[in-house]
């Protein structure tokens, strides 16, 4: 019997926007697959390089952050910041082989339940057609 | 190993209580609770246990100043080695900078991942896939995503430019080297951070593809690396049909056939540099006078030696990229006025990881001093 890949996905929510937008979408009963399991952080911008590193490393075939939107941000300026550093950790993680497809960054803001929703199916969805990520060790 | 057997294999029992260990350290210089010589006498007296829960096993920079003085002889480098090897059975480590970035890197540079590290080679650089000669590049290409622009430890470096140099140099010289996307870090962070098991799979998948390539001769720029695979791989994996060439030593042999030839000087005013020598290429790999022999053949630079030269040489700081801290900094600050004070022009390094250190610390001071590495010198010169 084959069974099908299922995703390990590790999504970084922030607390100020997307941590309660994925809370809005629990709480109006929205479906999204149970691949993804959420580490809440204070701002998008504390996510730095080796959090997204370590997550593959530890068994992750795919990485999700989610912050406020620009302008939005409860610390100012932190999710810009995550943009910036999000460049070049997409680019640490496609020369590591990791493949920067992998790593997805999101605005999701508190009273968008159905974006988080829809944005975690998508992405569970294209990490299940990449397939498990090479030479990753098992258990 | 057990801490008796350890106490044995470094001969640490020959230890006399002299304390030059202690006031050659430069990290007891600006804390005072780390003491080489008293993590020696505990190991004497049985209280290894001890020893390996102590959190300043990790502040050892294993810059070997010690070792290289003790009168009895004891060797201080193998004993923190074997001791962070046993403290990590324990699950103890270091506190790891920048996040442990890279030691995350390492560990996944151990699984089959297709990396795509040689990005950073130019159309005028002559590489092959196959040959004689095998470029180990390191960690350089990983170095250039974290410390250069963009990055998320942004001090306005390029590492991956000693790279290009090297290739350059070796170009030059006849040389068109093997460069390999299946390379790996080298492994002696992990080595000497007491990760045994992560260093042999990195190990033997550098090995494998040396070997692939058909190369008989590995030229390293990294000192760190040339100490690891000249030393440390036939040390843990046996022995290995493989010579390592460190590239100054290289360039000493090129510069007396008359191989290596520079512009001359267009200037009666002579540039004034001065030598930052690391640790792995002098104390351990004891290559003192090559790069010098390479800057007194270039026109127009005059080498001005800092206070504490060679042998004695002070530490960049931080290794490994473990317990990083503010003693780390003062270190740092200390070697960056030293060499301000010889009225040198140019801090020279002859490794990526000391000019990573020292212009992090002089990023956050108002000391002047340009930093540049001994390749980028030689190849602005090169003719």
């Amino acid at each position: 019997m084959s069974e099908e890949f299922e995703p390990n996905i590790v999504g970084f929510a922030c607390n100020w926007c997307s941590y309660a937008g994925a809370d809005l979408a629990g709480t109006s009963r929205m479906k999204y697959p149970p691949n993804i399991r959420i580490i809440r952080v204070m701002c998008s911008g504390r996510v730095s390089p080796a959090f997204i590193l370590k997550a593959f490393q530890m068994g992750a075939d795919g990485v999700l952050v989610t912050g406020c939107h620009p302008g939005d941000c409860h610390y100012i300026a932190g999710n810009l910041k995550c943009e910036k550093t999000m460049g070049t950790t997409r680019k640490l993680i496609d020369v590591l082989g990791i493949g920067e497809e992998r790593l997805r960054l999101e605005w999701v803001s508190a009273s968008e339940g159905s974006k988080f929703a829809d944005v975690v199916t998508d992405f569970t969805n294209r990490i299940r057609g990449l397939g498990p990520l090479s030479g990753k060790s098992q258990g | 190993m057990n801490s008796e057997a350890i106490v044995k294999e470094t001969r640490a029992y020959h230890c006399l209580e002299c304390g030059v260990c202690t006031s050659s350290c430069p990290v007891a210089r600006v804390n005072p609770s780390f003491s080489p010589r008293l993590l020696v006498e505990k190991a004497i007296f049985g209280f290894g246990d001890e020893i390996v829960r102590d959190r300043d096993l990790w502040s050892c920079l294993v810059c070997g100043r010690c070792t290289s003085r003790c009168p009895s002889n004891v060797d201080y480098l193998n004993f923190i080695k074997e001791m962070r090897i046993e403290a990590s059975k324990l699950g103890q480590k270091g506190l790891f900078s920048h996040d442990g970035i890279f030691n995350t890197i390492m560990e996944l540079q151990s699984l089959s991942l297709q990396q795509k590290r040689t990005f950073w080679i130019t159309d005028d650089l002559e590489v092959a896939d196959e040959g004689e000669c095998f470029y180990f590049v390191g960690c350089l290409p990983y170095f250039d995503l974290v410390f250069g622009e963009g990055g998320y430890c942004d001090v306005g470096l390029k590492p991956t430019d000693r790279a290009r140099n090297t290739v350059r140099i070796l170009n030059k010289m006849g040389i068109k080297p093997v460069v390999s996307n299946d390379e790996r870090c080298c492994g002696h962070d992990l080595l000497w951070n007491g990760d045994l098991e992560g260093f042999r799979r990195l190990a033997e998948l550098n090995l494998k593809t040396i070997k692939k390539s058909g190369a008989k001769k590995v030229i390293c720029l990294c000192p760190e690396g040339y100490v690891t695979l000249k030393r440390d791989y036939p040390l843990y994996l046996g022995e290995q049909d493989l010579e390592v060439v460190q590239l100054y030593r290289l360039l000493a042999d090129k510069l007396k056939e008359g191989k290596l030839n520079f512009v001359e000087s267009g200037s009666d005013n002579p540039v004034k540099v001065t030598f930052h020598d690391p640790c792995s290429l002098g104390r351990i790999a004891e290559i003192y006078e090559e790069p010098r022999e390479i800057l007194s053949g270039i026109p127009g630079i005059e080498l001005v030696e800092m206070e504490r030269n060679r042998a004695d040489a002070l530490c960049c700081g931080t290794s490994g990229w473990v317990n990083c801290s503010s003693c780390s900094k003062q270190i740092q600050i200390e070697r960056l006025k030293e060499a301000e004070a010889t009225g040198a022009d140019i801090l020279l390094t002859a490794c990526p990881k000391c000019g990573i250190h020292l212009s992090c610390a002089k990023y956050n001071s108002d000391i002047k001093i340009e930093i540049k590495d001994i390749t980028d010198l030689i190849v602005e010169k090169m003719v």
